[in-house]
């Protein structure tokens, strides 16, 4: 038994990375970040307002949240829209009472089903990303390119009649894309996108059909991942978003170099009523930080770090 | 297939020859920090995926990434505070692709040891001649990036073959962090009969089984390694153990995460009786003082209840 010869040949071997869509460099080598009024945390909420379809293809891969049961699976199906139907209200209200913004990442067809949420949304100013079309509709390697292309299409049409500002920025359903994801979203009018979780301030990353650049939200610090997936406590979820906080407050202070707190929330995990309370602890604490927070829309911090 | 790796022999925990650390220490200490490159598109391995998505995996390659572009420096500040010295496992290509990660730590006096060309690149399917070139390699990239001669191994990605041990020992290794069995070092039994040692390198504490495999709360995970450290402190008085921390840092560097672990080695390092070691230094310590009695009664041990060892 061997292996075929290309398998110890290592044709992307070079100094930096294995592809071209971004440059190597390390966060702390950077030039420093320095925020508005010299506040050492930038603060980014964002809400991710999804859509899990009854009917669930699979194809590609199910997105975490999709339908799992023989159809037809109401017991999932209903769970997820609970977040649309209540737990958005609760995420609203509490992110209201502590006085912080943020943006929302919603799938295209949440807007043709719920053009009232969409409304609510548009009514606190906040900035929308571009979500996809639905949850099932993830963008994968081996998926068709017309398809991908109207899909990035529909989804960023549909939300545009709400949006107070030009949608600027995506998210991908699960974070997933294809080979030419970035490709199709630069031609689509997108500047940035949130899918690569492989840094905490944002960076420049090149296509084809353009430059544009990622901020990444993570994945580990998420309401869904932590407690849906790593079945973690809600109280221990909100302990990790503060110890968070607060490292990163240290950290930014220490080395005089501004640090950026993301956090993505999904109203069909964290808005229900046993859940809400912690994501009110969290809230609170930022608050009781503010005055070394600086709490912006996505599109204006990445302007201020490419500005610098 | 064999039924047992036939490496090392049985060794009852309470009938062993004592090991003296250095200094009288109870516990040798040592942290691994897997420093590592993943690749977005490696080529196909017939028994193992490189990524569960379809590729391009962002999700999967741009969570491995962050410990590159961001996690290294955070972990190596605690580790400076503490006067902790890594014990790197190496992803060598890592010399090529991001030099400076490598820099970093050779500037600190880190030991570095072999994990493979690539976390991309699996031993399985690969004939002996294979996985001596990829190993032979790996250990020359060290040697011209570094300067160290690589004395340990742990298989990319932990993929193995009835080989790898056998391969890494004549390649002019002394050690492997490959097998779980044990909380001391273990002379392990090669067919080239070269001296060769198994050192612990704690799978339980292992920063991305705990947070990717076992899912644990990052301060349970500091307090699992203070635990373990406690246990094996009151143990380490009658003979030396070893705790092995390993690290990946973009699991452990996580603003979320470090924390906890930088508080259990802050207790780790409060207390005296603790050898901060590297992996060559407690694999040669015990290959010089304690290899032979080690075997010696392990023979004894399998000849008394009639068992050819």
């Amino acid at each position: 038994m061997s292996l075929d010869a290309s398998y110890l040949q290592y044709r992307q071997r070079r100094y930096g990375m294995d592809h071209a869509r971004y440059a190597w460099s390390m966060l702390e080598q950077r030039t420093p970040q320095h925020w508005p009024e010299s506040r050492p945390l930038a603060l980014w909420i964002n809400v991710s307002v999804e859509h899990f379809p009854l009917d669930a293809s699979g194809q590609g891969f199910k997105a975490h949240g999709s339908m799992t049961m023989p159809y037809p699976d109401l017991r999932h199906y209903t769970l997820r829209d609970y977040g649309n139907r209540v737990g958005v209200f609760r995420v609203m209200q509490a992110l209201a009472e502590h006085g912080i913004c943020a943006s929302y990442a919603v799938n295209g067809e949440i807007a043709l089903r719920y053009p009232a949420l969409l409304a609510r949304i548009a009514s606190s100013g906040s900035e929308l990303l571009a979500h996809g079309w639905n949850m099932d509709c993830v963008h994968y390697g081996g998926l068709d390119q017309a398809i991908e292309r109207q899909w990035i299409a529909d989804s960023i049409a549909a939300l545009t009649p709400h949006a107070p500002q030009p949608i600027r920025g995506w998210l991908s359903p699960a974070r997933s894309q294809s080979p030419r994801t970035p490709e199709l979203l630069r031609e689509a009018g997108m500047t940035w996108c949130s899918d690569w979780v492989n840094d905490e301030l944002p960076y420049r990353f090149d296509t084809a059909s353009g430059a544009m650049h990622t901020l990444p939200l993570p994945i580990e610090l998420e309401d869904r991942f932590v407690i849906g997936e790593n079945l973690h406590a809600e109280s221990e979820w909100a302990d990790q978003c503060i110890d968070a906080a607060d490292f990163l407050l240290d950290e930014a202070r220490a080395l005089g170099a501004g640090r950026l707190l993301a956090i993505n929330l999904h109203p069909w995990v964290i808005g229900q009523p046993h859940r809400i309370k912690h994501l009110e602890r969290v809230l609170a604490h930022l608050a009781a930080n503010r005055a070394a927070i600086w709490n912006a829309a996505p599109s204006t911090i990445i302007d201020a770090a490419v500005a610098r | 297939m064999k039924p047992d790796p036939g490496l090392y022999d049985y060794l009852p925990w309470d009938a062993r020859p004592r090991i003296a650390w250095p200094g009288g220490a109870r516990v040798a200490l040592w942290i691994a920090p897997n420093i590592e490159f993943y690749e977005l598109d490696p080529p196909p391995n017939p028994q193992r995926k490189p990524w569960p998505r379809p590729l391009p995996d962002v999700l999967g390659y741009s969570t491995r990434d962050y410990g590159n572009r961001v996690g290294h420096q955070r972990m190596m500040r605690v580790m400076d505070r503490l006067g902790l010295r890594g014990s790197v496992s190496l992803s060598t290509a890592m010399c090529v692709h991001h030099p400076e990660v490598v820099a970093m730590a050779a500037e600190r006096n880190w030991e570095f040891f072999s994990h493979g060309i690539y976390n991309t690149r699996y031993a399985y399917g690969m004939d002996e001649a294979q996985e001596r070139a990829m190993i032979d390699e790996s250990m020359a990239l060290i040697a011209e990036h570094t300067g160290q001669h690589c004395d340990g191994y742990l298989a990319p990605a932990l993929s193995h073959s009835e080989s790898t041990i056998d391969l890494f020992a004549e390649a002019g290794g002394i050690y492997t962090c490959d097998l779980f069995h044990d909380d001391q070092p273990t002379p392990v039994r090669t067919r080239s009969g070269k001296r060769f040692v198994s050192l612990p390198y704690s799978l339980e504490l292992n920063d991305t089984i705990v947070y990717v495999v076992n899912k644990i709360e990052p301060r349970r995970y500091g307090q699992m390694i203070t635990d373990a450290f406690d246990r094996l402190y009151a143990e380490g008085e009658t003979s030396g153990t070893v705790l092995c921390v390993p690290l990946h840092a973009y699991q452990v560097s996580h603003p979320h995460r470090l924390r906890a672990f930088e508080q259990a080695m802050d207790y780790i390092c409060s207390r005296d009786k603790v050898w901060k070691a590297t992996g060559r230094e407690i694999a040669q310590h015990f290959l010089d003082h304690h290899y032979d009695a080690f075997r010696a009664a392990a023979s004894a041990q399998a000849s008394a209840h009639g068992i050819g060892a």
